[in-house]
């Protein structure tokens, strides 16, 4: 659970961690204002499955798509990466194809968050693609 | 813990200097897989002490001056499962600055994992994973609050205990018998009042219990005052000491831990000690002390 760029509030980024916790994972939290590359590099050295980046700034555009680059670069191709936070819906779909396969906005309830890492899961254990380098349509609505 | 296929030669890549296979090869490493790693004699310290008293950010500055002198440092940082779902919250490294940009140095979050082999049999490999890898300085960070993370900060060579301003902390430390395993002590955040009263009394416990071989530093992570001084006598402790004895003997009950966590039989005589059908004693007979 990573909060990428300068916003600095992370209350909804604790709450999910908190609740991906109790939901049986394995969350480690990186606290505030990470740069892109940071992000990348605790991907790797903590071996994530999974990414959840939480942004609230209006940055999303800039900094997602930079994360989900640097990744695949990085060879992390395999790692599911989803957000939540302050995302208008204009911003959706050019954030998914960027390989982010699921957006949680306000109000989403944490079984939700559980839920699709249940079924990337799953995806994964059959073999089709979820990961942020793996060529994918799919996506989490 | 990613799920992909396992890379044939993640030893040779991760030994190569492939810091992404290395992060793989320790997760299979937690997940009970074995590697051939040549003999290792990896530099160890165990960073533990009560919850609060700023351990990680004092190992942040640490491996900051270590990096500065050449070194190349790993932690494991160490958190405790919830054993209610299984799941942790890592967020030791969020409080180490130079944790996430600088290359000489390499952070992994470990949750101590309540199922069978857990931490205690894979920290071995896994340090010494790191130490072929070329980590010159290997850093394993827990919260000093019961007696399961204290047995994993016994398995490096040498102990710091870190304490803050209040004195209250350091009787949870001696309760939980900590204070008889650590080499040096420090008693952080000396720039708030009280800590030298802390330093003082910590000093004054550690006379009472015959110990001069053991050092206090006053030390603030917080704006660097006393880290050189405590980095030079972290690096001028020897590795073997009086403490060996105490410490083999928690490595020993870390193993013996685990391997009764890990019996075939242990889930039945649970629900029957549950039910009250055998007793405790009876419980101990059934699991045994052979291995099958």
């Amino acid at each position: 659970m990573a909060k990428p760029g300068l916003d600095g509030h992370d209350r909804g980024a604790k709450v999910i961690a908190r609740a991906l916790r109790d939901g049986g994972h394995e969350v480690v939290y990186t606290g505030l204002r990470k740069t892109p590359e940071e992000i990348v590099r605790i991907v790797m050295d903590e071996d994530a499955a999974a990414l959840g980046l939480s942004t609230l700034s209006g940055a999303h555009d800039v900094l997602l798509p930079a994360i989900c680059e640097g990744l695949r670069r990085e060879g992390l191709t395999e790692v599911v990466v989803f957000a939540g936070g302050i995302i208008p819906n204009g911003d959706h779909e050019s954030l998914h194809e960027d390989g982010v396969r699921a957006i949680f906005g306000p109000g989403t309830r944490t079984t939700e968050i559980l839920d699709f890492l249940e079924i990337a899961r799953q995806r994964i254990e059959d073999g089709e693609p979820v990961g942020v380098g793996e060529n994918s349509g799919w996506r989490w609505e | 813990m990613a799920m992909g296929v396992i890379p044939a030669d993640l030893l040779g890549s991760a030994l190569t200097g492939n810091r992404r296979d290395l992060a793989r090869m320790l997760t299979v490493i937690e997940n009970g897989g074995a590697f051939e790693i040549p003999e290792q004699s990896p530099w160890t310290l165990g960073v533990t002490g009560p919850p609060g008293v700023g351990k990680s950010t004092l190992i942040g500055r640490l491996i900051s001056n270590w990096a500065d002198r050449g070194e190349r440092i790993a932690v494991l940082a160490v958190d405790p499962s919830s054993p209610r779902s299984g799941g942790a919250l890592l967020a030791d490294r969020m409080r180490m600055s130079t944790a996430d940009s600088n290359d000489s140095v390499f952070v992994r979050s470990l949750a101590t994992r309540n199922h069978p082999g857990g931490l205690a049999s894979c920290l071995s490999p896994m340090i010494d994973a790191l130490a072929a890898c070329g980590w010159s300085r290997i850093v394993i960070e827990t919260v000093g609050a019961g007696q399961a993370e204290i047995r994993v900060v016994a398995f490096a060579d040498r102990i710091l205990l870190v304490d803050g301003p209040d004195r209250g902390d350091i009787v949870q430390a001696e309760k939980a018998g900590i204070m008889e395993l650590a080499d040096i002590v420090a008693i952080n955040k000396s720039d708030i009042p009280n800590s030298q009263q802390a330093a003082d009394s910590v000093r004054s416990a550690l006379e009472v219990g015959g110990d001069s071989s053991v050092t206090v530093h006053l030390v603030s992570a917080h704006d660097g005052s006393g880290i050189i001084e405590l980095l030079d006598a972290i690096e001028s402790c020897p590795a073997s000491g009086v403490r060996d004895r105490l410490r083999v003997r928690e490595r020993l009950l870390s193993v013996w831990d685990s391997r009764l966590l890990a019996h075939p039989r242990l889930n039945e005589v649970m629900d029957a000690l549950e039910t009250g059908s055998i007793t405790l004693d009876e419980a101990v007979e059934i699991v045994g002390l052979s291995e099958d």
